[in-house]
């Protein structure tokens, strides 16, 4: 680890993008994200790599399909409404099983919506979004530090599962300065050899296809179940999530992303008023931390979901309590943030029940 | 005995999915033509978007990507960006290139994107069953359009290589024809100067091929190559609209 630097967190995530290898970038430019369009623009020509702004997300995300199908380390980013026009493209990676990273620094909707930070964007990025049985890998970091660590992971599990990944942040987290250290960058051999990539075929193997196009529907569902075996390893193997005085709780806390901070502290307020209060922070979005809330759901006597939007993550809060425990929810959305002495006493109305 | 003629080995030896009579067939065979001549099937990237050639990743023997509708440019520049060394060429429909992915190819070719477009115009969509194409003719019945493309409703045909060609960052422009001997030599001598475009770093080229959809004009193959002769000639003129190749040897 270097010694830390006071950075964006927009910016972070393209330090730390190129320092995972990545070396192309296709953007369109959009609030709340541009600084880290800005700081690619500035870095790759002197990295060697490639910036390009894109005519439209619409291209650009299809450029990220032609490098990463190239065996690029690709990387695009966005907010919103950008992140919508990317759903096509985002399909078609999944479906030819290729690996990419994705940003979205989300703001308020729907539709032009606002430039304030919003989590409304969790359905598109969790549930689909674009057409088709497919999943993203979604990080969900909650602060610049993990914002920078989260690049590195999203980039190597891309590339292990061949599958995109996205980081999703909010306005303000993008906006925000805080100190971060970065680690090494990855020299350009130690990247994963991918065999199947389309660079030529020096005509000493058979032709690489990268496609998604399966007219024969025995052989379509074929490749989608084997697909499918492949997220099931990683609703195993790569879940992430972080707890915060859960043991002895009664009330637990499920926030992401910037609002966990917030959570974190109204779990303090609330503790100091001798009330157990604690907090589980999901990492991943999916695969998501279904076990822990099910598991603490036995010790628990409710939940309380809080995140900026009407309500979305809170659905896989309930799936996973599985009816154990009764769910709540509080939100805010329009990029309006839930403040830690509201978010303290809805806890309080919910445990007077 | 002397072999004459075969399959280019750029060719895949594979039923294709084109209609009988149609020319795409040709326009096929002459790219891996041209990929043999130039030796450059080892190096070659190809694109395949949605329409008439959206299965055309299995005809050639060269890596091969399959694309969204119209985004083959946009693909096409992420893996030129990443292997530049590489042949790069896209294999598009007039649906998939001057409807859906417009602005994917004019702004390919504003960057001066060193990739080749193989620019397929039928003037109709083929793959879909025969609907209007932007570059459907006035008063051409088509499936969307059962009384004619009429101007009031669905506007003009697009000219997309006299579009193209203003642009300062395209580097060679051609349109050509497939419907008889002489055009068919010299739209692959169009192909090959084209590729040779992108091989000396000129930037972006593109060559438009006047070209047959017998089953959706409702015409026999020979009747379709008159049809294409008699109307789509007068309104797509064939010539070179851009060469900067030759303007910098002359």
């Amino acid at each position: 680890m270097e010694k830390k630097v006071l950075m964006k967190g927009n910016e972070a995530l393209a330090e730390a993008a190129m320092r995972s290898g990545c070396r192309h970038f296709f953007g369109y430019p959009i609030t709340p994200q541009t600084e880290l369009a800005a700081y690619m623009a500035k870095q790759m020509p002197k990295r060697g790599g490639t910036f390009l702004q894109a005519e439209s997300e619409v291209a650009a995300i299809n450029m990220v399909y032609g490098a990463a199908g190239a065996g690029a380390r690709v990387m695009t980013s966005s907010s919103s409404p950008g992140i919508s026009l990317k759903q096509e493209g985002i399909s078609y990676i999944a479906g030819a099983d290729l690996p990419c990273v994705i940003i979205n620094i989300v703001r308020g909707g729907p539709g032009l919506g606002g430039i304030q930070p919003a989590q409304s964007d969790y359905f598109q990025a969790t549930k689909g979004g674009g057409h088709g049985d497919y999943r993203l890998l979604v990080y969900a970091p909650s602060s610049v530090q993990e914002m920078a660590d989260l690049v590195g992971v999203a980039f190597d599990k891309a590339d292990t599962y061949r599958m995109p990944a996205m980081i999703m942040g909010d306005g303000m987290l993008g906006q925000m300065m805080e100190p971060v250290s970065f680690k090494e960058p990855i020299a350009p051999e130690d990247l994963p050899q991918k065999e199947w990539a389309t660079c030529g075929t020096g005509m000493k193997r058979k032709k690489n296809i990268i496609n998604s196009l399966y007219l024969t529907p025995d052989e379509l569902e074929e490749l989608n179940d084997a697909r499918l075996k492949r997220y099931e390893t990683i609703l195993k193997d790569e879940v992430l999530f972080e707890e915060y005085q859960t043991e002895d709780a009664e009330l637990i806390f499920v926030a992401y992303g910037t609002i966990a901070r917030i959570v974190m502290s109204s779990v303090n307020t609330l503790r100091e008023q001798g009330i157990k209060a604690g907090l589980i922070r999901p990492i991943t979005l999916w695969p998501f931390p279904s076990e822990i809330i099910n598991q603490r759901a036995d010790s628990a006597k409710m939940f309380l979901t809080v995140e900026m939007s009407q309500g979305q993550m809170v659905e896989d809060v309930r799936l996973a309590v599985n009816g154990k425990k009764p769910v709540y929810f509080y939100g805010r959305n329009g990029g309006m943030v839930p403040e830690q002495e509201a978010i303290v006493e809805e806890a309080k109305k919910y445990l007077q029940k | 005995m002397e072999t004459v003629f075969d399959r280019p080995h750029a060719l895949s030896d594979v039923v294709t999915n084109f209609c009988p009579g149609c020319t795409h067939g040709i326009i096929t065979r002459l790219v891996a033509e041209v990929l043999d001549e130039l030796g450059m099937e080892g190096k070659a990237v190809g694109v395949a978007p949605v329409g008439c050639s959206v299965m055309a990743y299995n005809f050639y023997e060269c890596d091969m990507q399959e694309a969204a509708h119209g985004r083959a440019p946009a693909v096409a520049t992420g893996i030129k960006r990443v292997h530049p060394e590489n042949l790069v060429f896209t294999y598009q429909g007039d649906g998939d290139l001057a409807a859906i992915g417009t602005a994917e190819t004019v702004h390919a070719a504003a960057r001066s994107e060193n990739i080749t477009i193989i620019f397929v115009n039928n003037a109709i969509y083929g793959m879909t069953g025969g609907q209007m194409a932007p570059t459907s003719l006035v008063g051409q019945v088509t499936q969307t359009t059962p009384y004619g493309r009429k101007v009031e409703d669905q506007g003009y045909p697009i000219r997309m290589s006299e579009m193209l060609s203003t642009l300062e960052g395209s580097a060679y422009i051609e349109r050509v024809a497939v419907d008889s001997v002489p055009n068919i030599r010299k739209a692959k001598a169009a192909i090959k100067k084209a590729f040779q475009c992108q091989l000396d770093k000129k930037g972006f080229s593109l060559v438009e091929v006047l070209s047959t959809c017998p089953t959706n004009w409702g015409k026999s193959p020979e009747e379709a190559l008159d049809w294409l002769r008699e109307n789509m000639m007068p309104q797509y003129p064939l010539g070179v609209y851009c060469d900067k190749l030759s303007k910098e040897g002359e």
